[in-house]
């Protein structure tokens, strides 16, 4: 279980618990939090669960695999600190993280 | 009085209307109406990870139970709808079980009623061992069938039949793949796709036999299927059939909305009725990227099609112009498509298909309309833009790998 913090990109804050397994997209969106739309559901085929995440937290992430670093170069107003929800799984060593929204997911 | 919007079908095009209705400040009353028992979930993963077992059943649902109530939503289910009256503006439905209730009065309607597998008229088809796969329930039956050792006998070598192959080669079962036409994936992909899914079939010990017409099932003994083709008979333990899908048209038509091919709706997604709409696999629209009238049968098309009839109903329409998209796992080759592959006339390979990463390019008249990538996320992502930019790229220039797909435009 991690406590993460989901940040809209009008400010507006959401902490919740996520299970440990499940994504960080699934995160949000069993817990009603906007932002992250998933259109494919986590299959890495849309590039609409966009997030930036708190730099802090970068090096504990598993590396982005080739297809997820491909999708982002091509993403609108991507960062270093870019990366798809749908591919970060979430485990205890995630407690704490901050992901921000970007201000559309199209 | 405040505003009833009705969503007939509670999927994914459901889940999306619910989700944008209120986005877009829609604050009438509303209902969806299901058949399944289950609330929307998602079904891409019911012939892949969900099959194999490594995504569980509460991973599907497309949104948490907590999303009905905030959205102010009253989610029905098992409830299947009877009839549409547009001029008494109400939808009858029952529950199955023979109970009768009061209609559902309704001053907006969404027919998001999706689509249902083609049955296959032929001898046997309905024996048991002989499945189809659409919902939950579909792979709730198939799953337990598909042990190792098994013998299972696909009918279609469509996405569907092709994905359940892959799943099931893994599991250790012997898997034969019939189809009618001269190649798989005949009706929804180009030639060369078309071959390169067929060798990585053959590679792991998947038989495709193209050109095969199937004329029934029998069991001639207990537990025991044949598969009676023109090419001779297939023994097998299980049967699955993937034939297509027919879109829910029946209570539309019945109502005296237009149909042909679907729901006929136009830009907005309204359907020949005022104040009666359309989306997902059931719609029948025209596409800016396709010369002709179509459905899409895609999760996107659910998507898009939805968030269009939302801004329609909310006051605010705007005109559906996305680039279709799609995708499919089989085997480790993620394969994403965009636009319409058959709107092309002309093919170009962009990579090696040896390399397993590779891409193909359909052109109308030089223009960019679709694109197969395999394993080639550069070519999927920039093939989306070209096509929405209806960019005229040179076939030599788009085959040429040493040209970045970021410098085509």
């Amino acid at each position: 279980m991690a406590k993460i913090k989901y940040i809209e990109f009008n400010g507006k804050e959401h902490v919740v618990d996520v299970k440990n397994g499940l994504s960080v997209m699934e995160g949000a969106v069993k817990n009603l939090v906007p932002g992250i739309d998933a259109d494919c559901g986590g299959a890495c085929a849309c590039a609409t669960c966009h997030v930036y995440v708190d730099e802090a937290f970068l090096p504990m992430l598993d590396g982005m695999q080739e297809m997820e670093k491909t999708m982002l170069d091509f993403a609108e107003k991507v960062k270093p600190n870019s990366r798809l929800s749908c591919q970060i799984k979430v485990s205890d060593a995630l407690d704490g993280l901050t992901v921000r929204m970007p201000e559309s997911q199209h | 009085m405040s505003d009833h919007t009705v969503i007939i079908g509670a999927g994914q095009a459901a889940a999306q209307l619910v989700t944008s209705l209120r986005q877009e400040g829609y604050a009438g009353r509303l209902t969806v109406m299901g058949e399944e028992p289950h609330p929307p979930y998602q079904r891409p993963p019911l012939s892949k990870a969900y099959l194999s077992g490594e995504l569980p059943a509460d991973r599907l649902f497309l949104k948490p139970d907590a999303f009905w109530e905030a959205s102010e939503c009253h989610l029905m289910l098992k409830a299947r709808v009877t009839k549409v009256d547009l001029s008494q503006q109400h939808v009858a439905y029952d529950h199955g079980d023979g109970r009768s209730f009061d209609p559902v009065p309704f001053d907006r309607l969404v027919f998001a009623t999706g689509s249902r597998v083609r049955t296959l008229p032929i001898p046997g088809a309905t024996l048991p061992g002989v499945h189809y796969l659409r919902g939950i329930a579909d792979v709730d039956g198939l799953r337990p069938r598909l042990t190792k050792g098994k013998r299972l006998v696909i009918v279609g070598a469509g996405y569907i039949g092709l994905e359940v192959a892959a799943v099931a080669q893994k599991l250790g079962l012997t898997v034969t793949v019939v189809e009618l036409a001269e190649r798989p994936l005949a009706r929804v992909a180009t030639a060369p796709l078309s071959a390169f899914y067929a060798a990585e079939h053959a590679r792991h010990g998947v038989k495709i036999l193209t050109g095969t017409a199937v004329s029934g099932i029998k069991a001639p003994a207990h537990h025991t299927l044949s598969i009676e083709t023109n090419l001779g008979s297939l023994p097998a333990d299980t049967v699955l059939i993937g034939a297509g899908i027919l879109p829910n048209v029946e209570l539309a038509q019945e109502a005296g909305i237009t149909c042909h091919n679907g729901i006929v709706v136009d830009e907005f997604g309204r359907t020949s009725a005022p104040n009666v709409y359309a989306a997902g696999d059931c719609a029948n629209l025209s596409c800016p990227y396709v010369p002709h009238r179509l459905r899409l049968e895609s999760v996107q098309n659910a998507i898009d099609q939805a968030k269009h009839v939302a801004l329609a109903i909310a006051g605010k329409p705007k005109p559906y112009g996305e680039v279709p998209w799609f995708w499919s796992d089989q085997y480790d080759l993620k394969l994403q498509i965009a636009g319409v592959t058959l709107a092309g006339d002309q093919t170009v390979v962009r990579g090696d298909m040896d390399t397993r990463s590779f891409a193909v390019f359909a052109l109308r008249q030089g223009v960019v309309v679709a694109v197969e990538a395999v394993n080639a996320a550069p070519e999927y992502m920039m093939g989306r833009k070209l096509i929405a930019a209806r960019a005229r790229i040179e076939p030599d220039r788009l085959a040429d790998r040493a040209i970045p797909m970021k410098e085509m435009l």
